[in-house]
């Protein structure tokens, strides 16, 4: 494939991305911070993001599955997520935290196990796009041309 | 330990090529070099964040965990200029951290997280927090992190500027001190607005202490050479803060109020009856001044709830302490009768020391080192200053305490003259010093 039609894809993809609230202005910060001394930053975080996820994700269902249910340690967790999914622009996982706290407060256990369902498929939804997107940088930098920058 | 190289695995180290040390003086090149420790434990947010600082040329070193940075930062006393940590942390909270930093290390600290409820904001303010960022962080908020830096240098040096000039009038001192504008981020708000206000209370308060500047007396009674006032200043604030935390209760001009103590802090019993001597029954029989009483409860409660930094009670009053031999002696639990101070002991005997009577001893040698320590309160009354030093080397090696008369009144307890001593942070020696009303 030709460079300019990558990088034609790669902007398309990362707009539509945006317009569907998948990702906000904090990813394009990133992206910012992508620069020759750290030419795989995005990349780098990214990765990070997922195997912390992954961890966070894992200790949220162990927690919910116990006989007594620790709310508060669920909240920290959530939290945590909340804060990680934020920082890198995931913004309806981040949403899904939001909403998730909420119910933490309620000490509803079914509602917190239906919240994290909720939270684990945006979190899998997100990461499948992230993961594409990357795919498409990989491809416009082996075909040798450059990441191109986002308008907003 | 080098700088680009990797301490452990909870702290990394990213430096840009350029460099500020403090007191040099703002450089061509200010504020690139500025000296950031990250703690945070979202590795995330952590990664993020230093590539962000590097952006903006500081030098970064991140850390996952709180207790590790304290500790580091405790190595490497002047290795830093500002330190930005997550609220949230689960080995140690963020607010915790917050406070022993300003304690020991008095750095400024910014505090952020994904929290912006206003309560937890608020908890910044009255922790001392310098600012507090929600997150997510953008670059925008962390390249103006380096003002914290300066306004506080800003400030220490102005405080010594009048310090020099041998002006008396501390109230004005205090004045143009607190008239610093702290609020800076790029979050505005209900964060600016409530500094602002504590920031005036703080500075209602310092100037309700005493009609001649508090600061300036504890100053002068130290007599520590290279100790500004600013130091003492600042740390009082510091510790008032603190206090203030810890109680609960409104801001008293005294320092303290007399419903300071908490049921649970209190490291024994009841404070108020001890071996044969109530001080409460003192204390209404207006032998022993309300504030006194409140002061003993106010050190208790610190002695009890404070691990590293120990701010000591000493209450030195006449017939308290026996001074037949230089030493000091403290008795703990068991009552060591002496000939002339039977009253003493029974005092002493609810005087939180942890300590042995052997460090006690050796703190006292302390305050020798720091020239002639005796004062006069009134005309009859001795007084004597003990600062300490290093929480760490409890027991400093120095000179002996020479008191040069004793301290016991003949007139046992009706003429009684109370001064208290505190110690409010182990790395400034720091006094509060009463005068009782009589």
């Amino acid at each position: 494939m030709e460079v300019d039609q990558l990088q034609r894809s790669f902007l398309e993809y990362t707009n539509s991305l945006f317009r569907e609230g998948f990702l906000d202005g904090q990813f394009g910060q990133l992206q910012l911070l992508q620069d020759e001394s750290n030419p795989e930053f995005v990349f780098e975080v990214v990765s990070l993001f997922f195997e912390d996820s992954e961890r966070i994700l894992n200790d949220l269902t162990l927690a919910l599955d116990q006989q007594n249910v620790d709310f508060k340690k669920i909240d920290a967790h959530v939290h945590q997520f909340k804060g990680s999914s934020s920082s890198i622009g995931a913004q309806r996982v981040r949403n899904a935290c939001i909403a998730f706290r909420n119910f933490c407060e309620g000490q509803n256990v079914e509602a917190c196990r239906r919240c994290l369902q909720q939270v684990k498929q945006e979190y899998l939804l997100v990461k499948t796009k992230l993961e594409a997107l990357l795919r498409l940088e990989q491809q416009i930098l082996a075909a040798g041309g450059v990441i191109p920058m986002l308008d907003s | 330990m080098g700088k680009n190289g990797s301490w452990n695995e909870a702290l990394t180290f990213t430096s840009s090529n350029a460099s500020w040390k403090p007191g040099d003086g703002v450089s061509d090149q200010f504020p690139a070099g500025l000296r950031v420790l990250v703690v945070d434990d979202d590795p995330t947010c952590l990664r993020i964040l230093e590539k962000m600082l590097k952006n903006c040329l500081y030098e970064v070193t991140t850390c996952n965990r709180a207790e590790i940075a304290l500790n580091f930062l405790r190595d490497h006393r002047n290795g830093y200029d500002i330190v930005i940590s997550d609220v949230h942390m689960p080995d140690m909270d963020g607010f915790k951290l917050l406070e022993h930093v300003g304690l020991e290390m008095d750095l400024p600290v910014i505090m952020m997280s994904a929290d912006d409820s206003k309560s937890v904001v608020m908890k910044g303010v009255t922790h001392g927090a310098c600012d507090y960022l929600i997150k997510p962080v953008r670059m925008e908020a962390l390249k103006n992190i380096w003002q914290h830096v300066v306004r506080k240098k800003k400030h220490e040096w102005k405080e010594k500027d009048f310090e020099q000039s041998g002006s008396v009038d501390d109230e004005r001192h205090q004045k143009l001190a607190d008239d610093v504008d702290y609020s800076s981020s790029a979050n505005e708000g209900d964060w600016k607005n409530s500094k602002k206000r504590k920031d005036e209370e703080d500075e209602a308060g310092e100037r309700g202490d005493t009609s001649t500047g508090c600061a300036q007396k504890i100053l002068e009674l130290m007599n520590v050479p290279g100790l500004t006032r600013e130091n003492v200043a600042s740390h009082l604030q510091k510790y008032r803060l603190y206090l203030r935390r810890l109680s609960g209760v409104s801001h008293h001009p005294n320092g303290f109020s007399n419903s300071f103590i908490g049921p649970h802090d209190s490291p024994f019993g009841s404070m108020s009856s001890l071996n044969g001597v109530d001080l409460q029954a003192l204390a209404a029989s207006g032998q022993l001044p309300p504030q006194s009483l409140a002061t003993f409860q106010a050190a208790a409660l610190n002695r009890a709830t404070t691990k590293n930094s120990l701010p000591l009670p000493l209450v030195d009053q006449r017939n308290v302490f026996s001074f037949d031999n230089p030493k000091l002696r403290f008795v703990e639990g068991q009552q060591q009768q002496n000939s002339n101070s039977k009253q003493v002991n029974n005092l002493l005997h609810g005087i939180p020391t942890n300590m042995d009577s052997r460090q006690l001893a050796s703190l006292h040698q302390s305050a020798q080192s720091f020239g002639n320590m005796n004062m006069h309160v009134r005309s009859q009354s001795n007084s004597l200053l003990m600062p300490m030093v290093q929480p760490q080397s409890r027991t400093q090696n120095l000179n002996e305490v020479n008191v040069s008369q004793p301290v016991l009144d003949r007139n046992g307890v009706d003429n009684v003259k109370w001064s208290t001593l505190y110690f409010c942070f182990p790395s400034v020696a720091c006094c509060r010093f009463l005068k009782p009303e009589q």
